[in-house]
């Protein structure tokens, strides 16, 4: 392991590949900040981050401040959906019904297999039942978004499920004398962590990105918002989009740390 | 039907019917079986229902009955050809992900694990992977836009105007380039597990059984790495053919892809004789893509045997 | 499926080419070589000399440097000081694959998409060899390692000792003059290991091919070599026959590695060692004063009157003999070993006497003898 793989081309190439590929993906970053520091009068200038605090923008903030509220609501919905749904299906299912497990991956990852756009027109008009139902609210919404995150929220935890031998340590607290809730609370639930936790932030960072759905059925989010704000001030749209993307970032490098602590704890316990 | 919703089912919980934990009596079974019902109800209504309405939604008038006429919409021309663009889209990012995908992660075999590179690539990646649709079109009208980045700098340096055989960007050009923003990134998460499960041993052997590098790769590597190759390839092309907001935001007028033309159909649902249009488009999309994730399923099964 | 033929002779037809009387082996040398990973020293000064068809194994723990001294031999690391010949030719410089080399690794080195047949055929195809010539040495080789029936299958149909035989027949096929063997039986399970390491000796001695073989359990290196060089630190603390290393180890770093030993406190005074009021020979040299020697279980005896009294923690049966472990009133704890049909439990009294046999010194760093 002192070594780069044997196999790697030489050190010059790949410090050469690596900074080509990495100046084209950061150019539109570049850019983006080029455009919001662009001032009016000519010249660059922090003028449109000033606005950011100038109360006469309330009309967009608005805008920006329903999205980002619906987008929040909608989070801690699918999250939960994930929690309280998707996760002790899965355990129970690993641990009770093993035979079912291949049906289970095979439903959770068929999302990725249906486009949002597709999902839209089924959802269409369950959306207009719920609507008359229970009123336009933004939450149900989550229901949807659940179904879009579940491919991402099945194999995060699945990684860790199937890490930790489940079975083995659900029999061996059941030889110890633990019930079925304490194998859960005490046993299991502890040991998923890590997976539950980056299943949330990537479901989280999901729902985030999220415009087909919501702009399809009428709904107002995050994005959404920022189309709209984009057709009347494209400096703010840009400078919130630079905002959510570095949200959006930290939120990612929480994920890979979280799940790369506890592959690199694995590999020391190995060797 | 609302009253149904698994929000308000209780809770699943794990087999508490068993709490003495001395044997898995019927009744503990049965509390099991309960457990998994609420995820599947939730499926059911959100899952199933919504595919079964997007697959046959096309296939019935507004009065419920059997109508195979709107199939026949799909051998319209606007239609095909909007099939036709989409599938040249996927196709061509797909390749062009591939491709400079590879490169990215054959570069990075360079670097140690865990090291910085490789963390900051891999965190980049997964966030650009993820972080596409209404943001990305922003970045790339800021960039390559009619006051974009790029744009300008070409104008003021070398008097190049970007655009002088029209607003290419917002057509399938300006799709290909955006889409590329979140296809090679996608690449690298799907195809780089693929790459490091190469062995260094692989190539020392070659090497002590007499052959060289180029003879390692021509035979050993290539031939290992194809069917991850190919199925990189399906899964990038699945991912640009459903991919929807990017395209949304950044052309706004005209229609010239599949899922542009679904939300044509949905915001004019009204119009006459065009009912069930969103229907018959979806359930073309849902054949293509049945078609790439089956082979997908196929080929990546091929690609897992050597894997441990 | 290894165990439905165990430990049978290499089968061979009087026309296989593989075969060849023993003595045409290329010798190899390694001379002052040196070698950092960084700032990082894995080899210093190695140096060693191998005989034609002579079989050596490098001993030692992880990170002692004999791996890295394998791999510099087969070319897949560059020294940073000295060179290595093979044949009497200095190879420093030759890229591997014009080593001329057989090298079998630790595990998961065969190719996963060629069947066996493919897969030893490698390095024939390597140097031009017409495809029906190939195949026909390759079946010879895999028949050697009395796996023919397998040649269609794929590495991952392979249990891990058939892998290792496979990988053993890719190697010898080409007829190298050297075979490297790196740690190949490290993966497998005990009972296939024992089996496996008699079958690479026994085809070695058959080919009479230089074999140097990397591995870090004393057992499987006294059991097969004609020489064992006891590696730590970069360095060779010695090299002998395995008779060698155990009666006469030259320092107790490989005392310690070589062999079961019970290590006791001691007075050295004019080459003898009082041990427990025994008084014992001394290997090589000795300062007076207190120290710490190791006794091997075998030169300890249980006796039924006079000696040390003791109390026995553990006794374990292997089947030809008995190894006892006792605890004196001092609470020294000793190995024994002793004829299997001296049952004794736990807490048994015993009287043991440690016979006259030379030991291996260590000094205790300046501490007066301990209890």
């Amino acid at each position: 392991m002192r070594r780069a793989s044997a196999l790697a081309p030489r050190g010059f190439l790949s410090w050469a590949v690596v900074l080509v590929i990495g100046a084209v993906f950061a150019v539109p970053i570049i850019a983006m900040i080029e455009f919001t520091l662009r001032d009016p009068a000519g010249g660059h200038s922090l003028v449109h981050w000033g606005a950011l605090f100038n109360p006469a923008n309330t009309a967009e903030f608005g805008q920006i401040w329903i999205g980002v509220g619906n987008s929040a609501q909608l989070a801690l919905v699918t999250v939960a959906i994930v929690l309280v749904l998707l996760a002790p299906t899965m355990v129970l299912v690993h641990l009770r019904f093993p035979r079912l497990r291949r049906v289970l991956e095979f439903l959770c990852l068929l999302p990725i297999s249906i486009p949002a756009i597709v999902l839209v027109v089924g959802f269409a008009p369950i959306y207009l039942v719920i609507g008359r139902a229970i009123g336009t609210g933004i939450w149900p919404l989550g229901f949807a978004y659940g179904i879009t995150v579940l491919p991402y929220a099945y194999r995060a935890i699945q990684a860790n499920l199937g890490g930790i031998e489940a079975r083995v340590l659900a029999e061996a607290a059941r030889s110890l004398g633990a019930s079925s809730r304490q194998i859960l609370t005490r046993v299991l639930l502890p040991n998923l962590r890590q997976g539950l936790l980056s299943a949330s932030l990537i479901s989280l960072a999901v729902v985030l990105g999220e415009y087909t759905i919501a702009s399809l059925l009428n709904r107002q989010n995050l994005q959404t918002a920022l189309v709209v704000v984009n057709k009347q001030d494209p400096y703010l749209s840009i400078i919130l989009t630079l905002l959510t993307l570095l949200f959006g970032f930290l939120l990612l490098a929480l994920i890979d740390g979280v799940s790369g602590g506890r592959r690199s704890r694995r590999t020391k316990g190995r060797s | 039907m609302t009253h149904a919703l698994p929000a308000d089912a209780p809770a699943p919980k794990t087999p508490t019917s068993s709490r003495a934990g001395r044997s898995r009596s019927s009744g503990a079974r049965l509390g099991a079986i309960f457990g998994i019902v609420p995820f599947t109800a939730y499926l059911l209504l959100f899952l199933a229902i919504p595919t079964v309405i997007s697959l046959f939604s096309g296939l019935f008038d507004g009065h419920g009955r059997f109508t195979p006429a709107n199939l026949t919409a799909l051998w319209d021309p606007t239609v095909l050809g909007a099939f036709w663009a989409s599938i040249w889209l996927s196709a061509v990012t797909a390749a062009i992900g591939v491709l400079v995908g590879f490169l990215l992660c054959y570069a990075l075999l360079g670097f140690r694990p865990g090291g910085v590179v490789r963390t900051i690539v891999d965190a980049a990646s997964s966030m650009l992977a993820q972080f596409g649709g209404v943001m990305l079109a922003f970045a790339v009208i800021a960039t390559i836009g009619l006051q974009g980045f790029i744009t300008l700098w070409l104008k003021g340096a070398f008097h190049l105007d970007l655009f002088a055989s029209g607003p290419w960007l917002y057509g399938m050009p300006g799709l290909v380039i955006a889409y590329v923003y979140f296809q090679v990134p996608l690449m690298v998460i799907t195809f780089l597990p693929a790459l490091t499960a190469l062995r260094a041993e692989w190539m020392e052997a070659t090497l002590t059984l007499g052959g060289t590098r180029g003879v390692f790769w021509r035979r050993v590597g290539v031939p290992l790495l194809a069917p991850s190759l190919l199925a990189s390839f399906l899964l990038l092309f699945a991912n640009a053919f459903s991919a929807y907001a990017t395209a949304a935001a950044l052309a706004s007028q005209g229609a010239p892809i599949v899922p542009l033309q679904i939300r044509t159909a949905l915001t004019s649902e009204t119009m006459l004789g065009r009912q069930g249009m969103a229907g018959v488009l979806a359930l073309g999309m849902i054949i293509v893509m049945a078609i790439v994730m089956t082979t997908y399923a196929l080929v990546s099964r091929k690609a897992a045997r050597w894997q441990a | 499926m290894i165990s439905s033929h165990p430990s049978q002779d290499p089968r061979t037809t009087g026309s296989n080419m593989l075969v060849r009387e023993r003595g045409d082996g290329s010798p190899v040398a390694f001379s002052a070589v040196q070698k950092f990973f960084g700032t990082k020293q894995v080899l210093r000064d190695f140096e060693m000399q191998i005989e034609p068809g002579e079989f050596v194994s490098l001993l030692g723990p992880s990170g002692c440097g004999k791996t890295t001294a394998l791999r510099v031999l087969a070319g897949l690391e560059e020294p940073s000081s000295g060179f290595v010949s093979i044949g009497g030719v200095e190879v420093t410089g030759v890229p591997t694959n014009r080593r001329d080399l057989g090298m079998v690794f630790q595990a998961y080195s065969l190719f996963p998409h060629l069947d066996s047949l493919h897969n030893v055929m490698f390095g024939l195809q390597m140097r031009k060899v017409s495809k029906r010539q190939a195949t026909d040495r390759a079946r010879e080789a895999l028949d050697l390692v009395g796996l023919s029936e397998t040649a269609d299958r794929y590495p991952a149909q392979l249990s891990g000792g058939q892998q290792q035989r496979v990988a053993l027949a890719r190697a010898l096929v080409t007829q190298p003059k050297v075979l490297l063997l790196d740690e190949p039986l490290s993966a497998l399970d005990a009972k296939v290991r024992v089996q496996l390491r008699e079958e690479i000796r026994r085809l070695q001695l058959r080919l009479g091919i230089t074999t140097i073989f990397v591995t870090h359990d004393q057992e499987e290196a006294l059991a097969v070599s004609d020489r064992v060089a006891v590696m730590a630190g970069g360095r060779i603390e010695q090299i002998g026959t395995p008779e060698d290393l155990y009666t006469r180890p030259s320092s107790s770093t490989v005392a310690a590695f070589v062999g079961l030993s019970s290590v006791l406190p001691a007075q050295i005074l004019d080459d003898r060692a009082d041990v427990l009021g025994f008084s014992l020979p001394v290997l090589g040299r000795a300062a007076n004063g207190p120290a710490r020697v190791r006794v091997r279980p075998e030169n300890i005896r249980l006796v039924a009157e006079g000696g040390v009294p003791a109390v026995v923690e553990t006794s374990v049966y292997l089947g030809a003999l008995r190894r006892t472990r006792v605890r004196t009133a001092e609470g020294l704890r000793l190995s024994v070993q002793h004829r299997a049909d001296e049952r004794l439990d736990y807490g048994d009294p015993v009287r043991f006497a440690i016979d006259p046999v030379a030991v291996s010194v260590e000094p205790v760093a300046g501490t007066p003898e301990p209890r």
